[in-house]
């Protein structure tokens, strides 16, 4: 709903003070599928993709991928990565455009420990400039210390909030 | 700086046209399917010259609707894997673009299709038009032109069904009749030199316009349908 992908049923969504699709310029999202065409290169797909943010320059597409732990570079396609980089390039795909709310959904499945602990220092780091991140992972662990709020959930329900849940510690 | 739709369409056309030379999923089956209806019909009629001017029109814009089918499904099918199509919908770029980029490379494909496919069946059929070429070109552009848009926003309304491949020939086809009709009439009336096509070029160029406005307005709601 806050990606703009459904309507809500009742009441409405509001990101700064906007309607979704008229704030989607400022919102990343990054889904369990990883939103690439398996036939193009990194950079293939991020120029593709740039161009619907109106970012039409390579370099903020190429910054994208090498803080995703990617080499621009690289001309391999796409269907030819493994399931982590895959994961990485997904995440290069949402924050290329430096949005101010990034949307992820499990971006630590598949990603080997040190991935996940590099994902994290840039999530982090986005955190720190000001973006609001709003993450939904089974790893919470991964999380532990840069997190600022977690909402546990289980069976659909909200069965706990505040810091690292007393559940998974 | 936010592209403009032409910019933007421009932009889905280069993408839809790269991912084809790429895999050559949908060249390769259009071919073929459009290979078989002339090679099959031509060995069990055997028609005179005479008699392919009055078939051939029939034959030709049924192998190409058919052909044009079997594209749109596959052209749409690729931007379900991997979600692809999602990451469009949370982009702050105006869904005409992808309707208008994905038509007009479906557009340039079924063309490419025609012009491969003329050869063969003058080559088998013994065409020869008496009526002028670029009438001929005309009824072509349009009638390819009626099949894709159509077939694109149909194709687009019957992806997320279970059974995809089946409901857009049930959306299509019947929509398509009046179309098909006069795209077959103008096309023997050129080859056969009988007659002017001048009434269902007129035709032709109506549904293009009116099809063309209404899958323009109801696109989006498509798209972002659940």
């Amino acid at each position: 709903m806050i990606a703009g992908l459904s309507d809500p049923t009742e009441g409405s969504v509001s990101i700064f003070g906007l309607k979704t699709r008229d704030a989607l310029a400022r919102i990343g999202y990054m889904a369990h599928a990883p939103l690439l065409y398996d036939e193009f290169s990194a950079m293939e797909n991020l120029r593709f993709f740039g161009r619907l943010y109106g970012v039409t320059s390579d370099a903020p597409l190429q910054q994208a991928i090498k803080r995703v732990g990617l080499d621009p570079h690289l001309e391999r396609r796409v269907g030819q990565y493994s399931q982590g980089m895959r994961q990485r390039l997904s995440l290069a795909r949402a924050i290329f455009h430096s949005p101010q709310v990034l949307l992820l959904d499990e971006p630590f499945s598949n990603v080997d420990l040190d991935s996940a602990a590099q994902i994290t220092r840039l999530l982090t780091e986005m955190r720190s400039s000001g973006a609001t991140i709003l993450l939904v992972t089974h790893q919470l662990g991964v999380l532990a210390n840069s997190a600022d709020e977690f909402l546990l959930l289980s069976s659909g329900a909200l069965v706990e909030r505040g810091a690292m849940p007393q559940a998974s510690r | 700086m936010k592209l403009s739709v032409i910019q933007l369409t421009v932009a889905n056309v280069r993408k839809d046209l790269r991912l084809e030379w790429r895999s050559r999923d949908v060249l390769n089956s259009m071919l073929f399917f459009a290979l078989l209806v002339v090679v099959i019909f031509s060995f069990t009629f055997e028609p005179t010259a005479e008699e392919s001017r009055r078939l051939a029109g029939g034959l030709i814009w049924t192998a190409f609707l058919f052909s044009t089918t079997m594209a749109l499904n596959q052209s749409w099918a690729r931007e379900l894997r991997n979600g692809v199509l999602d990451a469009y919908r949370v982009a702050p770029a105006p869904a005409e673009a992808l309707f208008f980029g994905k038509c007009l490379g479906n557009f340039l494909l079924v063309l490419l299709l025609e012009c491969l496919m003329a050869p063969l069946f003058v080559l088998f059929y013994n065409l020869r038009s008496v009526g002028p070429y670029w009438q001929l070109i005309v009824v072509f552009l349009l009638g390819t032109w009626a099949l894709v848009v159509n077939g694109t926003f149909f194709a687009a309304m019957s992806i997320r069904t279970r059974n995809r491949e089946l409901m857009l020939p049930l959306l299509l086809l019947p929509i398509s009749i009046p179309a098909v009709n006069h795209m077959v009439s103008a096309t023997t009336k050129v080859l056969t030199g009988e007659s002017s096509p001048v009434s269902d070029i007129k035709f032709l160029t109506a549904y293009c316009v009116i099809y063309t406005t209404v899958s323009f307005l109801l696109f989006e709601t498509v798209l972002n349908a659940e």
